[in-house]
């Protein structure tokens, strides 16, 4: 069992929905209410340390419901161990906190995915696209965007 | 008195750097807000060499991904494949034999030397020292060489496959690339000699660019980068693939405060490094197969193709479906020579990924550009992208 799970589950019992452990790695589901407050909580307690987000990665689970899936990707230079979040999120209207404030980082990586996937992220700074033209019209990497022209 | 223009334009200035533009690496475009020669705001603008790779991946099998990593980070662009092959091959829960684990860990380290070579040689060109790019190049070449032997291609060897490599090594490339390393810490000197002690060079990077430890932490700085600024953290080490438990070699950290020269004198130190464990691997070399035994992951050898319907049907089936890992999703990273290059995975148990996502350093890297810029001078701009050893294929995807 990860470190980070019973020290989530005690501080935010009602926040983590699930674990899920493949290959080696461990994904918590969570609540996506919760995400600033547990990326915070994740940084700051020295018994984690998890300082250093690697990446925030949107998935398209279409046609599952809820459809998108928002992966926070964390890592302890500490520790040296990895730490996945997922939260999940409705088809329509996909809101999230941003995490800017937690993580400088997540600047770019929370741009790219409303650019191409259309997540909005609620309190961020700069929230444009950021690889595709501003007058470009669809999120490229939502399942229904073709591949090829129509 | 009304003012002939709006009160804000007397302020600063707008200046458009890129996207074509002989310092940006490619094609980045910086909106840079001037105050005199003073920069008020850089706002980097990317996207002009997006070509929707992680899209591109969705509709193809897992081996058809391989061409398109290469054009991630095309200055190293096997070590793309690395990451991507390493993810899959978790999704499916193998490990490569260990003579591919070997060659792997030597084609990534050389790569990290032309990477590198490429980094420093136009870094300095853009400061203005010619001379480094022309000696380096004369390196590079050879490496290029090398990666032509093993697989035909120079810039995109497509030589790693999911499961394994494409072929054994060829006759010849043990002694080549062994000659190439022993002699590569001669012709290291001549690079050093041109910039470390150069007044110019000093003047053009010390102090510029200053980034702390816990800053590095904060916007994400992987690799070289953030070594620059004395993180101890490589992921050869602390969290080892593809057999790099088995080589010994330093980490070099920056050993001043995070400026741009301390992050070329890291760079520098990892050449050296990265002939070291070239060497051990090629000295080490164990014999035994170069991919995994598996009829589900790895092609049949040619000439059973053709004389065996077995290893027909299995050819057959393999090209038309792909590897087919089971539903679930991974991340692996490794140390790019620009720093950790991750891949996520979602698979849906078919041939095709469900998703890919592709962690690029520079894509990172670039976020962290209107902190550094502010304050600064527009001349050390240039210096500010170069220290990034950025590649806009790499940050656009």
């Amino acid at each position: 069992m990860h470190r980070a799970v019973d020290f989530l589950k005690e501080r935010f019992p009602e926040d983590v929905l699930e674990v899920v452990e493949f290959r080696g790695e461990t994904t918590l589901v969570v609540h996506p209410r919760a995400i600033r407050a547990l990326l915070t909580a994740l940084r700051d307690a020295p018994e984690m340390s998890y300082k250093y987000l690697s990446m925030i990665a949107a998935v398209d689970y279409y046609p599952a419901e809820p459809r998108f899936g928002v992966v926070y990707n964390l890592y302890s230079h500490r520790y040296r161990d990895r730490l996945t979040l997922k939260c999940l999120l409705p088809g329509e209207a996909p809101v999230i906190d941003s995490v800017v404030s937690v993580h400088a980082t997540a600047d770019f990586h929370e741009r790219e995915a409303y650019d191409l996937m259309g997540i909005v992220f609620r309190g961020h700074p700069n929230l444009k696209r950021i690889l595709l033209p501003p007058d470009f019209v669809g999120f490229p990497l939502r399942k229904e965007f073709p591949q090829r022209g129509q | 008195m009304t003012p002939i223009l709006p009160e804000k334009q007397y302020d600063t200035m707008l200046l458009n750097v890129g996207p074509s533009h002989p310092s940006t690496h490619g094609v980045l475009r910086v909106l840079v807000e001037l105050d005199g020669e003073v920069i008020v705001k850089a706002e980097p603008d990317l996207g002009y060499l997006h070509r929707g790779i992680e899209k591109l991946c969705e509709n193809r099998t897992y081996h058809q991904c391989i061409p398109l990593m290469n054009r991630l980070d095309y200055l190293a662009g096997e070590v793309n494949n690395f990451g991507f092959c390493l993810a899959v091959e978790k999704l499916l829960g193998i490990e490569v034999p260990k003579r591919a684990q070997y060659i792997r860990v030597i084609i990534a380290e050389l790569t990290r030397i032309a990477s590198h070579i490429f980094w420093l040689g136009t870094h300095a060109h853009d400061l203005g020292a010619m001379t480094p790019l022309f000696y380096g190049f004369r390196e590079r070449e050879k490496i290029m060489d090398l990666c032509e032997m093993v697989s035909g291609g120079r810039m995109f060897p497509a030589y790693f496959r999911i499961g394994g490599l494409a072929a054994d090594l060829p006759e010849g490339f043990v002694e080549e690339a062994l000659a190439f390393v022993k002699d590569f810490p001669n012709k290291w000197k001549d690079y050093d000699t041109l910039l470390t002690e150069n007044p110019i060079w000093k003047k053009r990077t010390v102090g510029v660019g200053v980034m702390t430890k816990e800053e590095c932490l904060d916007y994400g700085w992987s690799g070289p980068m953030a070594r620059g600024s004395g993180v101890d953290w490589d992921l050869r080490r602390d969290n080892p693939y593809s057999s790099y438990e088995d080589f010994d070699f330093n980490i070099p950290l920056g050993t001043r405060e995070g400026d741009v020269y301390s992050r070329y004198l890291v760079r520098m130190q990892e050449m050296l490094e990265s002939a070291k464990i070239v060497r051990q691997a090629l000295e080490k070399l164990p014999k035994g197969d170069i991919k995994v035994d598996d009829p589900r992951i790895s092609l049949p050898p040619k000439e059973k193709v053709y004389t065996d319907i077995a290893a027909l049907i299995n050819h057959f089936k393999l090209i038309q479906e792909g590897v087919t890992p089971p539903a679930g999703e991974v991340y692996q990273a490794i140390e790019a020579p620009k720093g950790e290059m991750g891949f996520y995975i979602v698979s849906d148990g078919t041939g095709r990924p469900f998703r890919v996502k592709i962690r690029r350093p520079s894509f990172v890297v670039l976020n962290a550009l209107d902190k550094l810029a502010r304050g600064r001078l527009l001349a050390d701009l240039i210096a500010l992208i170069g220290t990034m050893d950025i590649v806009l294929a790499d940050v656009d995807c």
